[in-house]
């Protein structure tokens, strides 16, 4: 998101008057101040009072009620300062479940971006079929997690059709209880998320590759450079600002962990595949633990901002300073 | 392009790089299709499973069905719960899609082409809802929505899709707003135009494919939300089609049939839509995180 120098686009041109018009043309002047603040106010002010009604509204709401012992019915009168925060970071449960957020998103990183990035390159080539299969690769993406939670939930039954798959590949020793299984369930579901995000991964490295001068390439070659060198060498450094970007949003939509283990497993079994969203959710909701769920709520909010703040300032304001302008010219 | 470009055409001949390079294509081939399976299996298997019998699916999940029943099918399509889902998820989606695209484009303008004192403030404001994690947001918004009376309300719903999908919104139409030029603007004021008269009948029309990008991103988000749907509506009379699904599959259980028909009937309008708008949902998406 860059920020683009700005130039005012109403300038007004007063014209050199003589003094005698000074008065004259600071009445206008304010005036003029008055109708721009009204105009901008008019035009503002809905997208704002949504915005601070359900978006800035609930963030004070959560930090307010983090501080008391609530359960969500009558007023929150018992005030309990920061107590919730201190049982929350001493909650084995909860901290298990900052962790699996942060396995997952590492996971991410790590898996989804070669594989994501491999099959960008793959359908960046002309070859029969590829729009279909362009269609296909990004199918998962606008599936609803519902659906892909569902689909999962069946396929991964003991003894349903991934059971099935083992076995008639020959690897029948490796079935296990995928989502009752305590040190698989994780796994299982960094699994079911790549099917449904890879896509996501894919378009945009896609968008990236395509904004790659042919010419840098054609240099590369003329140099002596083979494929892979050139990938290597000249198209991943190029896309780096996507990479980041793509690793940004990977990062949070990580932390922001809910539908699909929700729907799946519930966080369970006893909390292996908890996240702090489902967690939060779990103990406001489930047992009417209002005040408690807010200060998880806020932890949850925090360690986003922590992370968006760090990931902008390390890496992201390269990009901001037009690092692939300046390559490519 | 970039293929032929560093393939070694020219001087080189077809020898070796020529070799090369379609062994090279063969390799892409292959692992394209194995990944495409990868996507298509599952997606068939609840398609192709609805037309089968439970007893079946359980004895054997890969098998084509014997012979195709299509009363799971039928049984849905005639129910009413389906139709009132798919009712429901339209209108929040709508309604949703209409508040973004709407109070978005009314605050990019300003954000855009005004000069005021708040305005880096205010869109840093706006910017800042980025980073804000629905789910840290879901139990808050639950809290607000009781205050307000809105629970069990699609709009209840709807309200806050929108209003989570003002960031990116604003991040999108600001440029693309700023990019029109000035002098357009200064023409329009000539001829007497308000800002009023130069927002309707000239930046609206201007931004259209900007707009329409913002449109498609909301409404399918809002399709496809299931946390804030599961948290505001408790009635099912309320149920949006990802509730529904959930939903059926609890209530079916042991019934796998009915669920794979009831789920593979509600990925057809997710999936028409994307077979339908694919390329400006891509490109949308891509140019997103570019702008």
């Amino acid at each position: 998101m860059r920020l683009v120098g700005s130039a005012d686009p109403r300038r007004e041109h007063l014209g050199a008057g003589s003094a005698a018009d000074h008065a004259d043309r600071t009445a206008i002047a304010r005036r003029r101040r008055i109708r721009n603040g009204i105009e901008t106010g008019l035009f503002v002010s809905p997208a704002l009072a949504l915005y601070l009604l359900f978006v800035v509204g609930p963030l004070i709401y959560a930090a307010y009620f983090s501080l008391y012992h609530w359960s969500g019915l009558g007023a929150a009168i018992d005030f309990v300062g920061l107590h919730n925060y201190v049982l929350a970071f001493q909650d084995d449960l909860f901290r298990a479940s900052i962790l699996h957020n942060f396995t997952i998103a590492a996971l991410s990183i790590v898996f989804q971006l070669p594989l994501g990035l491999g099959a960008a390159l793959l359908l960046n080539r002309r070859f029969p079929g590829r729009a279909a299969l362009r269609l296909v690769f990004f199918a998962p993406y606008v599936l609803s997690e519902a659906i892909v939670a569902i689909i999962w939930l069946l396929m991964l039954q003991p003894d349903g059709l991934v059971d099935h798959f083992f076995r008639a590949v020959g690897l029948g020793g490796l079935i296990h209880l995928w989502l009752a299984d305590l040190h698989i369930v994780l796994y299982t579901m960094f699994v079911v998320i790549t099917w449904k995000y890879i896509g996501f991964g894919i378009i945009l490295f896609l968008a990236g590759l395509q904004g790659i001068p042919g010419e840098v390439l054609e240099a590369a070659s003329i140099d002596g450079a083979n494929e892979l060198q050139a990938i290597r060498h000249v198209t991943i450094p190029l896309l780096g600002p996507t990479i980041r970007i793509w690793g940004f949003l990977s990062i949070i939509g990580s932390f922001q962990l809910f539908d699909l283990i929700w729907l799946t497993t519930l966080g369970g079994p006893s909390g292996a595949s908890s996240t702090m969203a489902t967690y939060l959710i779990d103990h406001g909701f489930r047992r009417y633990q209002f005040g408690y769920g807010s200060a998880a709520s806020v932890i949850l909010f925090m360690i986003s901002l922590v992370i968006a703040v760090l990931y902008q300032g390390i890496l992201l304001r390269r990009d901001t300073e037009g690092a692939v302008t300046r390559m490519v010219a | 392009v970039s293929v032929v470009a560093y393939g070694g055409s020219g001087v080189s001949g077809a020898s070796w790089p020529g070799v090369r390079r379609r062994l090279m294509q063969a390799l892409a081939l292959t692992v394209a299709l194995l990944v495409g399976a990868i996507v298509l299996v599952p997606l068939f298997y609840v398609v192709v499973g609805g037309f089968r019998s439970t007893g079946e699916i359980a004895a054997q999940p890969v098998a084509w069905p014997q012979p195709w029943m299509v009363h799971n099918y039928t049984e849905i399509v005639t129910s009413s719960s389906f139709w009132h889902e798919v009712g429901n998820s339209a209108f929040i989606a709508i309604v949703a899609t209409v508040a973004v695209v709407g109070t978005g484009a009314m605050a990019a303008y300003p954000l855009a082409r005004f000069d005021f004192r708040a305005r880096g403030a205010l869109y840093a404001l706006f910017v800042f809802g980025l980073i804000f994690p629905a789910g840290a947001a879901a139990l808050p918004i639950y809290l607000m929505l009781r205050q307000l009376n809105l629970l069990d309300s699609l709009l209840g719903v709807a309200l806050p899709e929108a209003a989570f999908g003002l960031p990116l919104t604003i991040v999108i139409l600001r440029p693309f707003m700023r990019a029109i030029p000035a002098e357009l603007e200064d023409a329009a004021v000539i001829d007497g135009c308000s800002r009023f008269a130069f927002f309707w009948r000239i930046l609206l029309p201007l931004s259209g494919p900007a707009l329409a990008t913002v449109a498609i991103i909301t409404f399918v988000a809002s399709w496809n939300a299931y946390q804030l749907p599961l948290l505001v509506l408790s009635d099912s009379s309320g149920f949006t089609l990802p509730l529904g699904v959930a939903n059926y599959y609890s209530q079916y259980t042991a019934d796998t049939a009915r669920i794979l028909a009831f789920t593979a009937l509600s990925m057809v309008p997710a999936l028409a839509f994307f077979v339908l708008a694919e390329r400006r949902i891509v490109g949308g998406l891509a140019g997103a995180v570019r702008g």
